[in-house]
């Protein structure tokens, strides 16, 4: 079994005690890496009901099979998992970058968080020796300075860092862990439960071999890649990169503008992809194996950000702009430099102030609760100040860093109604009142709102189904993008080079079988998809969640789409979402009420997880019938 | 003290990197380790890859000095340049990792083999650089130093001229 290290380490934060113990090879081969193989660890090594902040909810980060090898952008990933403090069902962020490279060299597939600091710590790992640091002069620091402090203490420029800022240690719901400087494992809060673990960074250094099974085998199929990467498969990350969707979302009427209010921004020349790349980007670099390049970088020329450098994305910049209403993009720069700073998701930020400039708007929250401040739609200069605010809980903040679902509920009265939200996590930037196959695919996402479990909006933007119409078919089109989905998150070869694999499964497992030297079929990577795609729903269940969690925000059901144009009157209706869900739900061999049937479990070879759904469904049974 | 040649540097080809195309993938590292050693290692490959910041990205190897002041910083005569090439030529039997050597190189292209305990320096492939060939941004060029300071004429030449050449219609 090469490729994998080999090796799961264990850190118990309360005692101080740290251990390792074998990867089996046959829980690799069923749940490969990454976020697959990381919810199976968070399952087995955590009781069901447990709070997310409480030390005995584990924190799981892991590479995958390729992170170490060449493979393009296969090098470099790892995933962060735990049980999330905003869904409180499965949590999972992955991030690129160099750190999973060096957790690999280091030796490690997998390493395991329980309990809690009694004091701030930093975990060093340099190889097999593994310790615990004093992280006391660390506590308040910035991502950024807490990166450079620990490279400077330890004296090694080529130590990577993944570390959570003020917000994470305030446990602000939305809190990401950053690695790189640039790169976050951003979504469902996985940096506040770092934070309430004590642990303010993890710094790595590996010095191993990672070796491989088929070296010839594996340069032959890299070759193919780097071709396929230079070509049109990858060409929209390598010139204007994903901002590019601005005008074409636009053209859709599917960009959500001031919280979902409306579909069109009016501004949205001055913030396209295009304008960015004009005006803004600097330079554009990879990750480690990356022979694509994505990273946009941008620099602020002129004005009162000048100098702001940082990553810039579609949905973050979509984030804090137009559903902010914000057509600034030196102010939506600083809003993503901001972020990184602090530590929180700059998607979800960007979620929670457009709620606060919806609520203010409605007259929900007035200027004396946000000492004087006028949140309207647009003003950057707010939209800023609350990005502070919320990353260090200041103010009215410390109710919103609770994430826009329990912010909502405390505030009261309609509020709830402005939550734009799945599952507690917060919308990513599709207006899937005209995309529904997105809106089945975002409702019945396990890590809550989120366009990167399925890519659903797929087939609804090139025009390949008919988009304002829910019916029968759309469940097999998500269930197909998901098991594909989870398998590119669990390898973890990036996101955006999910068009540079021409025969899809064939081109992934052949990769992973010349790393790894295990021999996987297509077939059998697909049902590793599907397996991990049942994993996720198998936690979930097992934390309570039903049918009733997978849904679209109030907005998207009950507001339909205000703009001219091809997507006015656009919504989710309940028989829309219900028919959808029933059609996946059959696809995907589950009950009507969204569990997995002990058939399917054990098809899927998932024999030993069908206690979980047993559970479920018998003692509400034997209860019933006591009742009786 | 190693003979230090001299006659046949203006031919002498070296790995040169361009930081405007370097994007920081370190793909050169990874091939490099491949070749030589049959492993991804960065600390086994004799290029690395180096980011001070975003912006910042460049890979370095040997540049092959004449004299060489690592051929010259070792006490046991260890290392030793060639003419024909350049190539800074290591004999592991007189090698005892020492790492005069590395101090002695500004650019950091030397490194330790971290378990054969001798110092590693960037062989050309044998004239078909290997990091060359893969980096997919063609940021990595085996060039002369002749040719290397041609293209640097080039591109300020461009530059200095860009607005004219506009104005009077001609593309370069």
């Amino acid at each position: 079994m090469l490729g994998y290290a080999g090796r799961i380490l264990h850190v118990d934060l309360s005692s101080g005690k740290i251990w390792t113990e074998p990867l089996k090879e046959e829980l690799a081969k069923k749940y490969i890496g990454g976020i697959g193989l990381g919810m199976r660890l968070l399952l087995d090594n955590s009781k069901s009901g447990v709070d997310p902040f409480d030390p005995e909810n584990p924190l799981v980060l892991a590479t995958g099979p390729l992170s170490g090898s060449m493979v393009p952008t296969g090098g470099n990933g790892h995933a962060f998992v735990s049980k999330s403090p905003e869904s409180f069902g499965v949590g999972e962020a992955k991030s690129h970058g160099h750190f999973g490279t060096e957790m690999k060299r280091a030796g490690y597939d997998a390493i395991i968080f329980h309990g809690k600091s009694e004091k701030p710590v930093y975990l060093w790992v340099d190889d097999d020796a593994v310790q615990l640091m004093d992280a006391k002069h660390l506590w308040g620091k910035s991502t950024f300075e807490t990166d450079d402090a620990i490279r400077n203490e330890l004296k090694d420029f080529y130590i990577r860092v993944a570390s959570i800022g003020p917000a994470g240690e305030k446990l602000v719901r939305i809190a990401c862990i950053m690695n790189d400087r640039s790169r976050a494992a951003g979504r469902c809060g996985m940096g506040a439960v770092m934070g309430s673990k004590n642990l303010k960074a993890i710094a790595i250094r590996g010095s191993k071999d990672v070796k491989v099974a088929n070296q010839e085998r594996l340069l032959e199929l890299i070759k193919i890649q780097h071709e396929r990467m230079k070509g049109p498969a990858a060409r929209k990350y390598r010139t204007l990169g994903t901002p590019e969707n601005v005008l074409v979302l636009q053209k859709l009427g599917a960009m959500p503008t001031n919280n979902f209010t409306r579909a069109t921004f009016d501004a949205a020349d001055k913030i396209s992809g295009e304008y960015l790349n004009e005006r803004f980007v600097a330079k554009i670099i990879g990750c480690s194996s990356c022979a694509m390049r994505c990273e946009h970088v941008a620099v602020v020329p002129e004005g009162p950000y000048k100098g702001t450098t940082t990553r810039i994305e579609y949905e973050p910049l979509w984030a804090i702009g137009p559903n902010c209403g914000v057509g600034n993009l030196d102010a939506i720069l600083k809003g993503m430099d901001l972020s990184n700073y602090y530590g929180v998701d700059a998607i979800s930020i960007g979620g929670i102030v457009g709620f606060a400039m919806d609520l203010y708007e409605h007259g929900l929250i007035g200027k004396e609760e946000l000492s004087g401040l006028e949140l309207n739609f647009g003003n950057h200069e707010a939209m800023l100040e609350m990005i502070k605010r919320i990353s260090l809980r200041e103010g009215l903040g410390d109710v919103l860093a609770e994430g826009v679902k329990l912010a909502a509920e405390k505030i009261g009265k309609t509020a709830p109604n402005y939550a734009v939200h799945i599952k507690g996590v917060e919308m990513t930037g599709y207006d899937i009142r005209g995309l529904k196959t997105a809106a089945l695919g975002y409702a019945v996402s396990f890590r809550g709102a989120d366009h990167n479990r399925h890519g659903a909006y797929g087939p609804d933007v090139a025009g390949k189904v008919n988009r304002f119409k829910a019916e029968k078919g759309r469940g097999k089109l998500v269930k197909e993008t998901e098991d594909l989905y989870t398998i590119i998150d669990s390898l973890i070869v990036c996101k955006f080079s999910r068009g540079t694999y021409f025969e899809g499964y064939k081109d992934l497992a052949a990769l992973y079988s010349a790393v790894t030297g295990i021999e996987m079929t297509p077939e059998e990577l697909q049902k590793a998809g599907e397996r991990i795609n049942n994993l996720g729903r198998l936690f979930n269940i097992r934390e309570g969640l039903t049918r009733k969690d997978d849904t679209v925000p109030w907005k998207v059901m009950n507001v339909p789409i205000p703009d001219e144009g091809v997507a006015k009157g656009s919504f989710v209706s309940q028989e829309d979402l219900d028919l959808l869900l029933d059609d996946y739900y059959e696809v995907r061999g589950w009950t009507k009420d969204g569990v997995p049937t002990v058939e399917k479990l054990n098809e899927i070879g998932m024999e030993d997880l069908v206690y979980i759904v047993k559970e479920k469904t018998e003692k509400p049974r034997k209860k019933a019938k006591e009742e009786e | 003290m190693a003979a230090v040649p001299k006659a046949e540097s203006a031919k002498w080809k070296m790995v040169s990197c361009d930081p405007d195309k370097c994007t920081g993938c370190a793909i050169c590292e990874y091939i490099c380790s491949l070749t030589k050693e049959n492993v991804f290692s960065a600390q086994k490959s004799r290029i690395r890859t180096m980011r001070l910041h975003p912006l910042i990205n460049i890979s370095i190897t040997c540049r092959l000095c004449t004299p060489a002041p690592c051929v010259t910083a070792c006490p046991r005569e260890a290392l030793t340049q060639s003419e024909q090439t350049g190539v800074i030529m290591i004999d592991d039997d007189k090698c005892d990792g020492c790492s005069w050597c590395i101090e002695a190189c500004d650019y950091g292209a030397i490194t330790l083999h971290p378990e054969l305990k001798k110092v590693r320096i960037c062989d050309l492939c044998d004239g078909d650089p290997k990091c060359v060939k893969w980096c997919p941004e063609e940021a990595l060029d085996f060039v002369t130093k002749d040719i290397l300071s041609q293209k640097a004429r080039i591109a300020v030449a461009k530059k200095l001229f860009k607005e004219s050449m506009e104005a009077a219609g001609i593309k370069v």
